[in-house]
């Protein structure tokens, strides 16, 4: 294992694991405010008793959010000096006006709603937690443009020997971010309702706090049904966005081989990477992957085989990852439909509850499928069409990169034990008793 | 102009990171010592609780200006001092995770495991920081392609370890105060008896770390070559690092713990500038060759950039300044045994 690959295998580790944290901070946040808001507007104790009970677990999940952030800061320079070198002109500016326009806010206000309980009027006490809601969904609008960029550099001009911004606005407009910033947020809020339908499915299941729970479910389920409709039209969107700007992408998550018009969409394949085609080919739907694609059954969709080898990624992991998540983003608009038309009387339906439970892992299943695709769909450039990956890391040694990787998987392994420990400890708890 | 705006707001970031999460790393490695039973660590705990996490953003702001303004010199940086860096971060999430978890149960075996992750993640930091900095200020064996040409053990020399002793004692000077700013009692007066008991042996530290400087580095050759230019600093900083040192002692005897601290506050800033206008126009000397210095000529940003990110900067700092302030105020008063525990 040389540099290059403990630094792609230690990026993917830290980027994975924040991301375990990150959607539910985005969402979880914005239904604690509602709940905070509702209160304040009604003075019903119950939103108040809903928005300590979210918030405990909330702030277990953000503290290790905010901790493990720092680290993908920092690795662009310990492990991808050249990739900093070069574009750092443009993506940098980025990564700084997320830290001084959203991560100052988040960080100092949590501190706020977390002890401010008793310091602050309960209309102060919601404002502070809209605006960790606020500049966590800001930090990642900007997080996500520049991870845009990567994806599709707009705005930028070579100029001696690395790239530099040359207009700003393009950067922060592009089409390509603008979607990714959906399509991840929308993912984040379905995840936290998902995570929300399931603790509150346990308590329903259990028969206890009933009124609570299914206030509680109600809020999470609207929010999972909002955000699922939305994500499968606008991933579609999504798709053909991918499909004008990272072709290669598009074939691999498709595993098309040869370049042809009317090119089908088949139900079931199996990818046979080595050999350069399908082992297994199923169910062709003549025109429709060119229809997806390019809103026409007569556009050519160019096949794995007219990119050169070196710019091809990899087949299997794409194919798969694509695969997964579209699975998924299908299934969670008919759970969460289906939980929204009984959320009324939800505590009737054991089955729908146990069915919501064991669904908690599958949203973050779909997301880590979603980044997966996108960054291994993405290779084997880390600046699409103008950087590649092994150009981008740091001449450094061997040895130091095997003990970061080793440490870091370590402690990510224990942080994440304990954080999950204290979240089930939580959960089980249960909120506290209504006062009188 | 702009490059030198750009030079002046990185040593600022930098400076003002220093400053206020030096306390938490500095009353972090103290705690086990300061607080003698688990009443006196819930305070403790209590008095970093609220702070730590909008201090540590300073530091991502700092590495993200360093990123944003002067790439090269940051890709040099980090992949240079990448052991030492992997430490901290290592340490830093430590820290964070420690202060977060201790509280949530009141187990006292859960709360002392978490005590050590605090002092742990507090002190590898403050050392290696002012390690870092102090190798930043001598110069590394970088070549002409900013690769590195050494070993964590270079980075480990006498002057760079001195830094870190530097580093440490003001950190924990600077968080035995804060203690006394935010407690009352015996914790009060053991904040102010540990920060009169380090006083000298920062003082002879910083005496040691000058004079260091003077056979390590080339920081003072700015002040004697162009006296005039640098007129300004050759006496502020001067005065901000004695002056606050005497000020530490002289409101210690007063008993005026926030007067105190500010006065600790200073001292840090001006040291931090000591350096940084030493430094000047360099961010990263070479011990090679001085044709592969990094400096703010051949590592900066394109002028565009540089003005987007003036403009970002001088919109949202200030605010970022004023809802903190706002913070530090809303927690302004002393922790007392009642109120510990989220």
């Amino acid at each position: 294992m040389d540099v290059l690959f403990l630094s792609r295998l230690q990026f993917a580790a830290a980027t994975y694991f924040h991301f375990l944290f990150v959607p539910l901070t985005l969402g979880l946040s914005i239904l604690i405010a509602l709940m905070e808001t509702k209160y304040v507007r009604t003075g019903d104790v119950t939103y108040q008793r809903m928005a300590k009970f979210w918030g405990k677990i909330f702030l277990v999940n953000f503290a290790v959010g905010v901790v493990t952030g720092i680290t993908l800061e920092f690795q662009f320079g310990t492990n991808w000096a050249n990739y900093s070198k070069y574009v750092g002109d443009v993506f940098g500016s980025l990564l700084a006006i997320e830290a001084s326009v959203a991560f100052f806010l988040e960080s100092t206000f949590i501190a706020v709603w977390a002890l401010g309980w008793k310091r602050l009027s309960p209309k102060a006490h919601a404002i502070s937690i809209w605006l960790v809601a606020l500049a966590s969904n800001i930090s990642a609008f900007w997080i996500l443009t520049a991870n845009a960029w990567m994806q599709n550099p707009v705005g930028y001009v070579i100029r001696g020997g690395r790239a530099e911004l040359e207009n700003f606005w393009a950067l922060i407009t592009q089409s390509f971010a603008l979607h990714e910033i959906f399509h991840t947020l929308a993912g984040s809020y379905i995840l936290s309702g998902f995570f929300v339908m399931a603790i509150s499915s346990y308590y329903l299941l259990k028969r206890q706090h009933i009124d609570f729970f299914k206030r509680s479910f109600a809020m999470g389920v609207t929010m999972a049904l909002i955000f699922s409709v939305a994500e499968v039209i606008q991933g579609h969107m999504n798709g053909a966005e991918v499909a004008k700007y990272q072709p290669a992408k598009l074939a691999a998550m498709e595993s098309f081989w040869e370049t042809k018009a009317y090119a089908p969409q088949y139900l079931f394949i199996i990818p046979d990477e080595k050999n350069e085609r399908n082992l297994v080919e199923f169910g062709a739907m003549p025109g429709m992957l060119s229809m997806l694609a390019y809103h026409s059954p007569k556009a050519t969709v160019k096949g794995l085989k007219d990119f050169p080898k070196d710019e091809r990624p990899p087949v299997a992991i794409t194919f798969w990852s694509f695969r997964i998540m579209v699975a998924l983003g299908f299934l969670f608009p008919i759970l969460a439909f289906l939980g929204w038309l009984k959320r009324k009387t939800i505590e009737n339906y054991p089955r729908l509850l146990r069915l919501f439970l064991y669904a908690l892992p599958l949203p973050y299943i779909a997301l880590q499928a979603g980044w997966t695709l996108t960054e291994v769909g993405r290779q084997p450039w880390v600046v699409y069409g103008v950087l590649k990956t092994k150009d981008a890391v740091s001449m450094i040694d061997r040895s130091q990169v095997l003990f970061s990787f080793v440490g870091l998987v370590g402690l990510y392994t224990i942080i994440g034990l304990i954080a999950l420990y204290l979240i089930v400890k939580f959960v089980k708890e249960g909120p506290e008793v209504a006062q009188q | 102009m702009l490059l030198s705006i750009w030079f002046f707001l990185w040593g600022l970031l930098w400076a003002v990171y220093f400053m206020l999460d030096g306390f938490d790393l500095g009353l972090g490695t103290l705690s086990p010592f300061i607080a003698k039973d688990q009443r006196e660590k819930n305070i403790v705990h209590q008095a970093i609780g609220p702070f730590w996490d909008g201090n540590e953003v300073w530091l991502i702001a700092a590495g993200g200006v360093t990123f944003a303004a002067f790439p090269t010199a940051y890709a040099v940086l980090f992949s240079s001092f990448y052991s030492p860096l992997m430490i901290i971060l290592f340490a830093l999430i430590i820290r964070g995770v420690s202060v977060e978890f201790r509280n949530k149960s009141t187990d006292p075996g859960w709360q002392k495991l978490w005590d050590v992750g605090i002092f742990v993640g507090s002190f590898l930091p403050a050392i290696l920081f002012g390690v870092a900095f102090a190798n930043i200020f001598k110069g590394i064996p970088i070549d002409g392609n900013g690769v590195f040409h050494g070993s964590l053990m270079d980075l480990l020399n006498p002057y760079g370890l001195l830094g870190g002793l530097l580093f440490l004692c003001l950190f924990l000077v600077h968080g035995a105060l804060w203690l006394s700013v935010k407690t009352e009692g015996s914790l009060r007066e053991r904040g102010f008896r540990y920060a009169k008991a380090l006083w000298l042996p920062s003082l002879l530290v910083a005496a040691g770390f000058l004079i260091a400087t003077w056979f390590n580095t080339s920081l003072y050759l700015n002040y004697i070559e162009r006296p005039l230019f640098y007129a300004i600093p050759s006496v502020l900083i001067p005065l901000a690092v004695l002056g606050g040192m005497a000020g530490i002692l002289y409101f210690i005897r007063k008993q005026h713990a926030w007067y105190a601290w500010t006065s600790s506050a200073i001292t840090i800033v001006g040291v931090t500038f000591f350096g940084i206008v030493g430094l000047y126009p360099n961010l990263l000397p070479s011990s090679l060759n001085a044709a592969y210095n990094l400096t703010i000529y051949n590592a900066a940003s394109s002028p565009l950039t540089l003005k987007i990110m003036l403009t970002v900067v001088v919109i949202f700092i200030p605010l970022v300044i004023a809802y903190q302030v706002w913070v530090y105020r809303l927690f302004s008063h002393t922790v007392t045994e009642e109120e510990t525990g989220y």
